[in-house]
């Protein structure tokens, strides 16, 4: 019997989730609770429905795995492949780990978007199966993270050092929330863990927008609220020398 | 662009197109002369041309570098009654037309009135034709089931080679003699009548020559006049290029250049022939005289960027020649579709990019000219560099260049049977259609309607739009009792009208064979001369004619409702469709939504519909595909629509797909317009399940957001799927970089957009030049960018 996973949305062409051309498969349920979470109807671990419209479908790994090969021919010419994000995908961890071998023996590039939440035990058991993490740090303090994520960020942390420790491939990904995550201190606290790391080499600040509001609504559940203003382009610039001038790459400007 | 070219480009954009009586006024005036005694056609009309080039008003516009117009002044078109005589009232709506009119003076209706009319009245090509065809032609053509390219424009279709960039005319005048001095007139029957065609073309070739030296001798006396030494000396040496070529072989790339011109000029002076000739591989053809010219120091790069552009401006000052009925319908344009080609392979099959190829495309980028229009053959040699370079360009979001794959061109002429090295010295024309530059006759003959054979065929051989008997009794649709019933029907009511089509190209051909010789476009046409046979009359190499399937989506998400609700799913009866599609769906807004929402639809990489696709592509093809035209050639199919998918569609009632009665089909293989949801890797999924290779040419559209390409990222990632579409075979794509809010405003406020330029199908245009129809079809095209779910 083939595993089952539950998945939300299948993103092809997708051009944001690693490198080249890739498919993002969605895993529905998220223990986390982000504020500014665009994907809301990725939080819930059971299929729903929203106005209408059936959010969650079960698929067996083979099913899935003919999804994802059908653009095969895309991910060879641009060196891509396929993105596990969610939710969050470690939550379906033995679904994942099976997918991913599935994968390798493709020969497809497979890449995990964490937020890495997760126990370690997790971790553990997909050592080497992913070909790169997409890893989420968020906020450095721990009472802020409490806050907007509903989650400590202690296992989070650890758990990208046990990653770095084991040297994986891993980009870390930063939502850049006015007000919130997109502050001096929390951008120079992160950068202070990430060269304390030694092996993280690349950085993508993702800039937030508000596509995710509509979505909000169609759940019932007002849009969150943060700070009023928008981060200005000469803020972005001044976040992303940070980064810079600290040795990181950086993802390109959008 | 320096002064120059700012004023000249200036002078050629903003010139009103208009009608011109010049050249009908010389043809009759030699019509009922002397020289129209002679008896055989063919020297006939050699003596026709002559006489046009001998009287036809030249002048030289300052500031020009290529001299020589068609008409007596830029945009001016000149008519060609000897095909299809205006009436006063074809003038009248030429002149008044919302959209692409031409301005007719009183001049030019007077003399129509009085000369050109009674003249012409019941000799043209355009009546012999409508005489000669049978009823069921007439009634299948007037039901909108197929167009005829040829009742108002010559057959051309096609592209020089690089011969005369090694031949001046009189080396062609000495071929000629040669084959004619070894005619045998005792055991060849057909030798009295190749001696009179090889004779038209001698007059032909000295026409040219004399053409040229008129001009010679008009620069010299604008060279007496001039007070700029500067500009003196330069119409000095540009009378010395007219005098030299096309008399002789080109020896430097300004002569290479006007060598060319003056051809193009004699070919679409001779006739109107569709798909406007164009130089084809020019950054091949040109790339031995920029080398030398460059090493002996006689330009450096900006003289040949100023020429390149100078002969751009000659091209953009010639808009297609006034259309009517329903011919303007399926090509409404003013666009000629001059295709230039860059890149591909050489004919030794090694990557053909060079120096020049960027040279023309920054060219292209900056002239910004809807025509010459433009397109890059990428084969897998050629550096992703050079696929780059013209993205760039792509990005700036005027449609051009398009872009082709080299390596599926010439396993499609291959399958045709054409040798390996005129495969590769091709390429391809007008919008998508491939061909053998220089040695091939391909001849686009009409547009087919396939969702509309499905309406004739649902209804059992009658129109429901005019109550007629169109088509033939194929069964009650509600007695077919599996899909494969419904498929057998279609086929053999296909079948049916594509006879009815390929009987009437017979007819056709020779018409024009037979009346109406070319004997200029011949002698530049290999083997014309070898087999002293006229291009009209299968003196080319290859002889090639195609029929263009248009509603091949339309067709497939129709088929694909009906088998997936009728035949399988059972959630819908055949009388329910009938019923809901006679009333337009009015008052069954669930039931279309199932079609629209709850149906596979092609373009989304989804094999319920692809297989459909794949059903509906061998009907066409073995419709048409291989069989014989009447002066020796073959009959092709290919898959592309110029406008005439907004013309089909008004002539087609509601669909099984969910489409509306009289809107747009579907154009080129493009899916139906917002059918396609899974992205663009799945609509190239879809396309590639075509057998692009079995085809002369199929059209895909795609529309990009402007800010997926803003970034180098974007561009790399459209280059990666162009490449991994050409690895499927796919023939060509297009792109229209602009977004649907832009175009939207544009609609509304065409005063603010007169310099927007869109893709259409195989060419681009001023979007405030196209009908309102075909605009909101471009609206309604899916648009492609980031679609940002995650994180």
């Amino acid at each position: 019997m083939p595993i089952k996973g539950l998945v939300f949305n299948i993103q092809r062409f997708s051009v944001h989730d690693g490198p080249g051309i890739r498919t993002t498969v969605f895993l529905k349920g998220c223990p986390l609770q982000c504020n500014w979470c665009h994907n809301p109807e990725g939080r819930k671990a059971v299929p729903e429905e929203v106005n209408g419209r059936q959010v969650g479908l079960w698929y067996d790994s083979h099913e899935l795995m003919k999804e994802l090969e059908r653009d095969l021919i895309f991910y060879e010419d641009s060196g891509g492949g396929v993105t596990f994000s969610g939710g969050e995908p470690l939550s379906q961890a033995e679904f994942l780990a099976e997918m991913l071998g599935l994968c390798r023996e493709a020969g497809i590039h497979c890449a995990v978007d964490t937020s890495g939440y997760a126990g370690k035990s997790t971790f553990r058991r997909l050592l080497g199966k992913p070909d790169l993490y997409l890893y989420d740090i968020k906020l450095m303090d721990p009472i802020l993270h409490l806050k907007y994520t509903g989650v400590s960020n202690a296992e989070i942390l650890d758990n990208l050092k046990y990653l770095s420790h084991c040297k994986e491939q891993v980009i870390i990904r930063i939502p850049m929330i006015p007000g919130i995550t997109a502050t001096l201190k929390n951008l120079e606290d992160i950068i202070r863990f990430l060269r304390g790391l030694g092996t993280i080499t690349e950085v993508h600040l993702l800039p937030y927008h508000r596509l995710a509001e509509a979505k909000y609504r169609q759940f019932g559940v007002n849009p969150p609220v943060f700070a009023s203003h928008e981060i200005t382009p000469d803020e972005m610039e001044g976040y992303r020398s940070l980064f810079i001038s600290a040795g990181f790459k950086l993802n390109l400007t959008e | 662009m320096n002064e120059r070219i700012i004023s000249l480009r200036h002078a050629s954009t903003s010139a009103t197109p208009r009608i011109s009586a010049e050249r009908a006024v010389l043809l009759t005036r030699f019509m009922q002369s002397q020289g129209a005694r002679e008896e055989h056609t063919p020297i006939r009309r050699a003596l026709a041309f002559k006489y046009i080039l001998q009287h036809k008003e030249i002048f030289i516009q300052p500031g020009e570098l290529i001299v020589g117009e068609r008409g007596p002044s830029p945009q001016e078109t000149p008519t060609y009654p000897e095909i299809c005589l205006h009436s006063l009232q074809d003038l009248e709506i030429l002149n008044s037309r919302e959209k692409i009119p031409f301005a007719v003076d009183d001049g030019t209706r007077h003399i129509y009135e009085e000369e050109i009319i009674p003249y012409w009245r019941g000799g043209t090509i355009r009546e012999r034709i409508f005489t000669e065809l049978p009823q069921a032609w007439i009634t299948a053509y007037e039901a909108g089931i197929f167009t005829e390219f040829l009742e108002q424009r010559a057959p051309g279709h096609t592209v020089l080679d690089d011969k005369i960039y090694r031949k001046g005319m009189i080396d062609f005048i000495r071929d000629i003699d040669l084959v004619r001095d070894n005619l045998d007139h005792k055991g060849d029957q057909g030798a009295p009548e190749r001696c009179v065609e090889l004779q038209a073309m001698r007059y032909a070739a000295e026409a040219i020559i004399m053409f040229a030296h008129r001009h010679a001798s008009l620069l010299d006396e604008v060279a007496s006049h001039e007070s700029d030494p500067l500009r003196k000396a330069e119409l000095v040496d540009m009378a010395e290029i007219c005098r030299h070529v096309p008399a002789h072989a080109p020896l430097t790339f300004h002569e290479a250049l006007q060598y060319y011109w003056f051809v193009h000029l004699g070919v679409i002076t001779e006739l109107n022939p569709w798909d406007s000739f164009n130089p084809g591989r020019l950054d091949q053809h040109l790339l031995p005289f920029y080398t030398r010219d460059l090493a002996q120091g006689r330009i450096d790069k900006e003289r040949a960027r100023e020429l390149l552009q100078a002969f751009w401006i000659k091209f953009s000052n010639h808009p297609a020649p006034p259309k009517v009925g329903v011919t303007a319908k399926e090509s409404n344009t003013y666009t000629d579709f001059a295709l230039i080609n860059l890149g591909g392979v050489r004919p030794d099959g090694s990557d053909a990019v060079n120096e020049l190829t960027y040279l023309i495309l920054d060219v292209i980028g900056e002239m910004r000219l809807l025509q010459p229009s433009s397109m890059i053959q990428v084969s897998k040699k050629n550096p992703d560099r050079f696929i780059l370079g013209a993205l760039k360009i792509i990005r700036t979001g005027f449609g051009q260049p398009s872009v082709f794959n080299t390596d599926t061109l010439i396993q499609q002429m291959l399958r045709q049977g054409k040798d390996i090295v005129d495969a590769r010295s091709g390429g391809a024309s007008g919008c998508v259609e491939t061909g053998a530059f220089g040695k091939e006759a391909y001849i686009l003959t009409g547009y087919f309607n396939l969702p509309k054979v499905l309406e004739i065929t649902l209804n059992n051989g009658t129109d429901p739009r005019t109550g007629k008997a169109t088509g033939i009794e194929t069964g009650d649709p509600a007695s077919f009792t599996s899909f494969d019933d419904l498929m057998k029907a279609y086929e053999k009511q296909l079948r049916y009208f594509a006879d009815i089509k390929i009987a009437g190209n017979h007819i056709i051909e020779k018409i024009w064979a037979q009346h109406m010789p070319v004997p200029f476009l011949s002698l530049l046409t290999d083997d014309c001369i070898n087999n002293g046979r006229d291009y009209n009359n299968g003196g080319a190499r290859y002889n090639t004619r195609y029929i263009q399937g248009v509603g091949l989506g339309s067709i497939t998400d129709s088929l694909t409702a009906l088998k997936h609700h009728v035949f399988e799913r059972k959630t819908g009866h055949m009388k329910d469709f009938l019923e809901v599609m006679r009333k337009d769906f009015d008052g069954h807004d669930e039931f279309r939504k199932m079609l629209t929402d709850e149906t596979p639809k092609y373009g989304n990489d989804d094999d319920r519909a692809d297989d459909v696709l794949r059903e509906v592509f061998e009907i066409w093809f073995r419709a048409v595909d291989g069989r014989p035209t009447a002066s020796g050639g073959v009959h092709r199919i290919n898959l592309l629509p110029t406008t005439c998918h907004v013309y089909f569609g008004s002539v087609t009632g509601a669909l099984p797909d969910g489409r509306r009665a009289w809107t747009p089909l579907s154009e080129g293989i493009s899916p139906v317009q917002g059918a396609d949801r899974k992205g663009p890797t799945a609509v190239l999924k879809s396309a590639a399940k075509i057998d692009h290779i079995r085809t002369g040419g199929t059209l895909l559209n795609m529309k990009f957001t402007p800010s997926f390409l803003r970034n180098d990222e974007g561009l790399l990632k459209l280059m990666q799927l162009i490449r991994s579409y050409f690895r499927m075979d796919g023939h060509h794509v297009q792109f229209n970089v602009v977004t649907a809010a832009t175009l939207k405003k544009a609609k509304k406020n065409p005063g603010q957009y007169r310099d927007l330029i869109v893709r259409v199908a195989g060419y681009s245009d001023y979007f405030v030049d196209l009908t309102d129809e075909l605009q909101d079809e471009i609206i309604r095209r899916t648009e492609h960018g980031e679609i940002d779910v995650s994180s």
